[in-house]
């Protein structure tokens, strides 16, 4: 029992007073997605207040990354958000491009961005998996999602020889070729999705348990979501339209025609950031059409040398990774290895607006709201 | 499961046996009742740390599907768990907390380090934050190492497990005589854990090549 928070009154009823309880979430409890804590202070069952407290998985990326040289920091991208080793490498890979001139082969940008979508559909339909799991349905929606999930890990496993931490990229290209056919499969898996989706909103999007529990549930504002940089799905679910894949159009998104999902209402709740994620996989599923069509053969390599020691500069490379922008900041001082390395994930900045979204809530609902930020904690603690 | 492990306690010579078996006897020691039907029924903690935390989940999941081994029974409070897969890089702000759920298990309780993180420290493990292996602080049953080690692999050191209580000895093992086993929970100071390992369950390595006569001058100056 602890004292009242400050701005908040306590209920008080025929002379009975409420008081003050508070809760330590995690950091091993099965709904924090990972090692993550939120103390709760709780009137009843609605939350007063909420802390959260990261760094259980803290392991030293950036100081790691410095004291290396640029290309052996690219296995441990993968590592960061470990759902999208794709889009990690990709976003480093980047920054790292800036430093030096270098060409990228057509075949490599047509590669980059198949993978990259095919991990937006990975991590997607795993979150819709655990978000649901959150909810209560325990079991038959993570299935169906992880059934999904399998079959695009064999594309990455045939292509990189990984399943989920691939270090696939570098530098100017890709490390090595598809293997033959692997387009083929690809066109197979990319065609049947749609079909799984269509099982999948059926089984979801109208389900009335669904509906009453994530409608105006952590209602985000457009306004708090931009001053808090709050960036990718989260922030098209509360009514901005940016995506950076065609604000920046980095590689060559600007070939593929699709459309960017948000909401258009001026705030955004649980429901709606399920259902951007929902719609965005159909976006991604043209843009993995049109790259299919596209892609041509040749090589896969720009001409980068053996070294990779850039002059003095700085940089910055940002992709639109499935969490929000992912961005590496890198200070090069002429040496092989960089003198500043930093991450900017969207994970961690989406994390910062959780107070705001819970207070109010019920506390079965805080679970909900941490399920539908989306974060994974490798990326979070770095 | 296996065939019965034929015991020397139970002395029958094998026509005997047979004509038993015949008869819809079968002649066992209880140790192996025991281990099959614990063996059988694995229950692992949800306890997921980091990236191989996801191969666990996959390892759970339609494809690979750890049931069919008897360990489908994910718990997510460790009082009601028997097995603890140490899934992913165990940092020394969290190993605290990872020795305090071990101590909150009951008897008997194994304990799977999965993956390089939390066998040595893996990729990490010249970080500042990362701790050396968990095995520094709670005894480990199976090392499986990998980065993270696939679905497969998890079944694998399932049933090298499973081959591990198939051998334990009810009146001997330290899982059934003494009372549930507890170790002390390191204390995080902010830099570094307190004390750096628990010297019953963990020694540092000594260097089998190193010269005897550097020893003995070490101990004339001490």
């Amino acid at each position: 029992m602890t004292a009242a928070a400050p701005n908040y009154e306590l209920i008080q009823q025929d002379g009975l007073e409420t008081s003050l309880l508070e809760v330590s979430m995690g950091p091993h409890h099965p709904s924090t997605h990972g090692v993550f804590r939120m103390d709760v202070k709780l009137d009843g069952e609605t939350v007063v207040d909420l802390k959260p407290v990261f760094g259980y998985l803290h392991r030293n990326h950036e100081k790691l990354a410095e004291n290396m040289s640029y290309l052996a920091s690219m296995p441990f991208t993968d590592r960061l958000d470990y759902f999208n080793s794709m889009t990690n490498n990709w976003a480093y890979a980047l920054a790292a491009e800036q430093l030096i001139e270098i060409e990228i082969p057509e075949r490599a940008e047509y590669l980059r961005v198949i993978m990259s979508e095919l991990t937006r559909l990975v991590n997607h339909v795993s979150l819709v998996g655990f978000f649901v799991n959150d909810l209560g349905a325990l079991g038959t929606p993570l299935l169906y999602a992880f059934r999904e999930r399998e079959k695009i890990l064999d594309l990455f496993e045939q292509a990189s020889g990984a399943r989920m931490m691939c270090n696939y990229f570098r530098f100017g290209g890709l490390r090595c070729d598809v293997p033959e056919g692997w387009l083929d499969r690809t066109r197979e898996v990319v065609d049947r999705f749609p079909k799984f989706l269509d099982e999948y909103e059926k089984l979801l999007c109208e389900n009335e348990i669904i509906l009453s529990r994530t409608q105006g549930v952590g209602n985000l504002s457009k306004e708090l979501a931009v001053s808090a940089g709050i960036t990718g799905p989260m922030l098209r679910a509360s009514g901005v339209n940016y995506d950076i894949r065609k604000v920046d159009r980095y590689g060559i998104y600007d070939r593929f025609q699709f459309q960017v999902p948000y909401s258009k209402g001026d705030v955004g709740d649980c429901y709606d950031r399920f259902m951007v994620r929902m719609l965005e996989m159909r976006e991604s599923i043209k843009i993995l059409n049109q790259a299919l069509d596209g892609i041509e053969d040749g090589p896969i390599m720009g001409n980068a040398g053996k070294v990779f020691k850039p002059a003095k500069a700085e940089s910055y490379g940002r992709v639109e990774a499935p969490k929000g922008e992912l961005g590496f900041y890198l200070v090069a001082d002429g040496t092989p290895k960089p003198y500043r390395f930093r991450v900017r994930p969207p994970s961690f900045i989406n994390l910062t607006v959780l107070r705001d979204m819970c207070i109010g809530q019920q506390v079965a609902d805080a679970v909900i709201i941490l399920g539908s930020i989306d974060i994974v904690l490798g990326e979070v603690d770095r | 499961m296996t065939t019965p492990n034929t015991s020397p306690s139970v002395e029958l010579d094998d026509t005997t046996r047979a004509e038993l078996e015949r008869a819809g006897v079968i002649v066992s020691k209880v140790d192996f009742l025991y281990n099959w039907a614990r063996g059988g029924s694995v229950w692992p903690l949800t306890f997921g740390l980091a990236c191989c935390a996801i191969e666990m989940i996959a390892s759970a999941t339609s494809r690979f599907d750890i049931s069919r081994f008897g360990s489908e029974v994910f718990r997510p409070s460790p009082r009601q768990a028997d097995l603890m897969i140490v899934s992913g890089t165990v940092t020394k702000k969290m190993a605290p907390q990872v020795v305090r759920i071990y101590n909150q298990m009951p008897e008997p309780k194994w304990v799977i380090a999965m993956g390089a993180c939390a066998i040595s420290g893996g990729p990490f493990k010249q970080g500042y934050n990362v701790l050396k292996g968990i095995d520094r602080y709670i005894p480990v049953d199976v090392y499986l190492p990998g980065c993270p080690p696939r679905p497969e692999a998890v079944l694998q050191s399932l049933n090298y497990l499973q081959e591990k209580i198939r051998t334990q000895d009810i009146q001997s093992d330290p899982a059934f005589t003494g009372g549930r086993r507890q170790y002390p929970v390191p204390k995080f100071t902010g830099t570094d854990l307190e004390p750096p390992y628990n010297p019953d369950v963990w020694q540092p390595p000594t260097n089998p090549n190193a010269p005897a006569d550097e020893e003995q001058e070490k101990e004339a100056t001490a």
